[in-house]
């Protein structure tokens, strides 16, 4: 009954929100070019399907690959600091200072170094430096925070580093990793959308730059659309890593003891 | 089986641990450590285990250093593992084949009272039953030297007194050679054949006492003596 309210509530705000959008914009006669009606951008996106879905598989194949980058490039990295301290010392700044520096700073530099010919490759490590930090900071802290005891435990039965780290550390690192993913998730596509931004037109062919010409043209139904697509898009990314993190922590973790 | 021998030992804070500290345990006694809390019985388990090296002083064993079991006051167990694997740990890090070693981590288990339990991960478990698979962990490793650390401290007393029995019939049966650490008097006055008693800052043996025989059950009239020994001890011990 409660698993049903989760999703009727929400549901239900969303029908009365819609409603009365769809009812202001006709009572006050607001033009579609300030703010459409739902029914206008349901139009609008029906209209522009084809295309919208091409350019929502073209940010979503960035962000994806970003994301595995960050993950892999995250998680190599926290393993390196977890083995050397004088290397988490040492690098642990600059990772920082990668993660307070505005992306939008950077990634026109990146865009002029990587080059507009391999555009995919720029719009992907820009979004990989923004979900990079989470997964590091998850991972380091999740492989730091091992039980001291059991650490000691594979001391006294002679384990290598490595079998600490496979037994010991890594598992301990996973709620950790997971949820510096869910905010990784999110950021990569956050990421790509920034990148496809600064890259601009001609080049980009994903949902932000849909968003960016729609708005050139006062195509605002359209814009909607690429917008709603790209929230639904957000959602369903958190959606599916909560879903990860629920079942890999199912059996053992505080945090999963009740379903999604 | 393992001598400390003139051990001193400073935290990195600085602070004075250990000082000059001596004894023995026979191979077969059941030797308990007793002392209030913070005079620095843990840290004396775990240089007689080999993972702290002593400033000064040295821990030495009869025959090479024996295979080691360790139990903390805190059950130390793998979250993420099932009691079989969990007890199977010491076993998996020596590299040992599967199937014996999942032959022998249920036999432990078995001997803790757990069988039927291989499979129960351990937020599944009471405080005492993960106690046991703590137990059942350091018994796969087949050790001759346990080390254990307040193991029943944050245990129920009816527990307590249950894993008590039990400790000391896996004693009698695998003829092993147990330090155990505890501040109850009650506890180590059933259960050992020597007390060691510690004073704190610097922590040294002040006393070191063999138990009468007729100790046959807690409320027996030589263990109740017992405790009057050792309670005199360790008062004399702290008024010093």
């Amino acid at each position: 009954m409660k698993r049903h309210a989760d999703i009727i509530l929400p549901l239900a705000v969303a029908a009365l929100l819609l409603g009365a959008w769809e009812g202001a914009v006709a009572h006050w006669q607001v033009p579609a070019y300030v703010l459409p009606a739902p029914s206008a951008i349901a139009r609008a996106f029906a209209d522009n399907f084809g295309s919208l879905i091409e350019a929502l598989a073209s940010t979503l194949a960035v962000t994806l690959e970003a994301f595995l980058a960050a993950c892999v490039l995250g998680i190599a990295t926290a393993i390196a600091f977890s083995q050397s301290r004088l290397l988490e010392r040492t690098l642990y700044p600059y990772a920082v200072i990668l993660q307070v520096t505005p992306v939008v700073a950077i990634a026109p530099l990146i865009l002029i170094w990587v080059g507009f010919e391999r555009i995919n490759l720029a719009l992907v490590i820009i979004a990989t430096i923004v979900a990079f930090f989470p997964i590091l900071a998850g991972a380091t802290l999740g492989l730091k925070s091992a039980d001291f005891n059991l650490i000691d435990l594979t001391r006294l039965y002679g384990a290598s580093r490595l079998q600490t780290l496979w037994r010991i550390r890594l598992p301990n690192a996973l709620p950790y990793l997971l949820s510096g993913m869910k905010t990784a998730g999110g950021l990569a596509l956050i990421g790509a959308v920034v990148a496809e931004f600064v890259a601009g037109s001609g080049t980009a062919t994903g949902l932000a730059w849909r968003i960016v010409e729609s708005g050139n043209r006062l195509e605002i139904a359209t814009l909607f659309a690429a917008l709603a697509l790209l929230a639904l898009t957000g959602v369903v990314i958190f959606a599916a890593l909560s879903l990860l993190e629920w079942w890999l922590l199912r059996r053992w973790h505080e945090s999963a003891l009740q379903a999604p | 089986m393992i001598a400390l021998t003139g051990i001193a030992k400073r935290f990195p804070n600085g602070v004075e641990a250990l000082n000059d500290l001596s004894f023995s345990v026979n191979r077969g006694e059941f030797v308990s450590l007793l002392g209030p809390s913070g005079c620095g019985k843990s840290t004396v388990l775990r240089l007689a285990a080999g993972l702290l090296a002593p400033d000064a002083g040295a821990v030495t064993y009869a025959n090479g250093k024996p295979q080691i079991g360790f139990v903390f006051q805190d059950h130390t167990l793998m979250p993420w593992a099932d009691a079989m694997t969990n007890a199977r740990l010491p076993l998996d890090l020596k590299r040992m084949p599967r199937d014996q070693a999942d032959a022998r981590a249920s036999t432990a288990l078995a001997r803790v009272g757990l069988a039927g339990f291989e499979r129960a991960y351990p937020r599944e478990l009471s405080g005492g039953m993960r106690m046991r698979v703590s137990i059942a962990r350091a018994l796969a490793a087949q050790p001759q030297l346990l080390l254990l650390d307040e193991p029943f401290a944050a245990l129920d007393e009816i527990t307590r007194n249950a894993l008590g029995d039990d400790l000391l019939k896996l004693w009698r049966e695998d003829g092993l050679t147990v330090l155990f650490v505890t501040h109850s008097v009650g506890e180590s006055s059933y259960l050992s054949q020597r007390m060691l008693v510690m004073t704190p800052r610097p922590g040294r043996i002040t006393a070191d006492i063999a138990l009468a025989v007729g100790r046959d059950s807690r409320l027996a009239p030589a263990t109740i003596e017992a405790q009057r020994v050792i309670s005199g001890a360790l008062n004399t011990a702290i008024a010093e």
